[in-house]
């Protein structure tokens, strides 16, 4: 499976899949595009991936669209970014438009809100194994300012509900000091 | 043809402006839906969040579509969904060309060094937040005695099989939904 050429179809394919099944937005479902392009089709370098992931969250809009433009640019140019987008925008207009017209029924429908409650259990088992790996990398490394950052900016997020556009702007500025500090010092050296 | 041009506008501010995904985008929806232009009432985007939610895909893109085929049909969806994508063409086309052409330096290195562990703090505080609501439920508190069992069974087998057989997340994800609605309604039934 690993080390296939990219090719427009699988990246279409790919992201359809992911964004048509993934049930509870960005946060669910770009981890699970760094699973199939990182780690199954291997198309992506981990850490690669990571940074557009990043960047995906800093810019503007939605998050799963950001990073796709991003994975299918970085896989094959402007037409790569344009498939991509189609293949995760396509998912919830069909969906969505069915749904809208019925959603009366769809909300008060008992089934649709039990199994939409018990596949929660499962959304949180994707990420829980997800931020396994990913928080994993980042300590892999051994490096004490990235395991720092990680938790802080989660204390603040989750238990402090700070808005998120803050924390990305804390961090980003925190690791452009950090590396100014380190490149004096190794001019200094 | 004006209503799809004001349609098309709406959702290029909000894609614009929405930083931190679609929960971010969610209040600036309600701002273009129904206090700027009175599309949908309060009740009706209530409903729209719950569904936006409950349904697969980015929640900014499935509020879009909602929205755009209540105010205009099939057009109205397919125009308030560009709407939504088109300013992150533009700016994320960028910031890739300003990533390939910027990777080696030091400083933006930097940036992204402070960004990635930022990022995965942020899926990490999505996560407990949703574990949180499928093994205690909505609004309950965090005690052991409100501790869904059902759930939190399902949660450690899912987690056990991802990790040891790494099954793919999407059928792990669905398999749970369908292993804990039978298993609610059997005991329901019984």
């Amino acid at each position: 499976m690993k080390h296939h050429q990219p090719g427009l179809l699988t990246l279409f394919l790919s992201v359809f899949k992911i964004s048509a099944f993934t049930f509870g937005g960005g946060y669910v479902i770009v981890p699970l595009m760094r699973k199939r392009f990182s780690e199954e089709l291997g198309w992506i370098e981990q850490d690669e991936m990571l940074d557009m992931i990043a960047i995906g969250q800093s810019a503007p809009g939605p998050i799963a669209v950001n990073t796709s433009i991003l994975l299918g640019y970085r896989l094959m140019g402007i037409r790569g970014a344009l498939v991509s987008v189609l293949g995760t925008a396509i998912p919830p207009l069909v969906v969505l438009t069915l749904i809208s017209l019925i959603y009366e029924a769809f909300i008060s429908n008992k089934i649709v809100a039990t199994f939409m409650a018990a596949m929660r259990a499962g959304v949180a088992a994707v990420i829980a194994d997800v931020v396994w790996t990913m928080a994993g990398n980042i300590a892999k490394k051994k490096k004490p300012a990235p395991i720092a950052l990680m938790a802080a900016a989660f204390v603040a997020v989750y238990f402090f509900k700070a808005p998120i556009v803050l924390v990305l702007l804390a961090c980003g500025l925190l690791g452009f000091l950090v590396s100014g500090v380190a490149s004096r010092k190794e001019a200094a050296r | 043809m004006s209503l799809i041009l004001t349609l098309y506008w709406a959702f290029f501010q909000v894609g614009l402006f929405a930083f931190g995904g679609g929960l971010a985008a969610l209040p600036l929806i309600r701002d273009q839906v129904v206090e700027t232009y009175h599309w949908l009432d309060m009740a009706t985007f209530t409903d729209l969040v719950t569904i936006a939610e409950m349904t697969p895909g980015p929640i900014a893109l499935n509020a879009a579509t909602f929205v755009g085929t209540r105010v205009a049909g099939l057009p109205g969806s397919i125009v308030a969904t560009i709407g939504c994508i088109t300013p992150s063409l533009i700016i994320v086309l960028i910031l890739a060309r300003v990533y390939s052409a910027w990777k080696d330096k030091v400083a933006f290195q930097g940036v992204l060094g402070g960004l990635r562990p930022a990022a995965v703090a942020l899926i990490a505080s999505a996560g407990v937040s949703i574990a949180v609501l499928a093994l205690f439920g909505e609004g309950e508190r965090i005690a052991p005695d409100s501790v869904d069992w059902i759930a939190l069974s399902c949660f450690a087998i899912a987690l056990l099989v991802l990790r040891k057989w790494k099954l793919g997340p999407i059928t792990v994800m669905l398999a749970t939904g369908v292993v804990g609605t039978a298993i609610k309604l059997i005991l329901e039934a019984v």
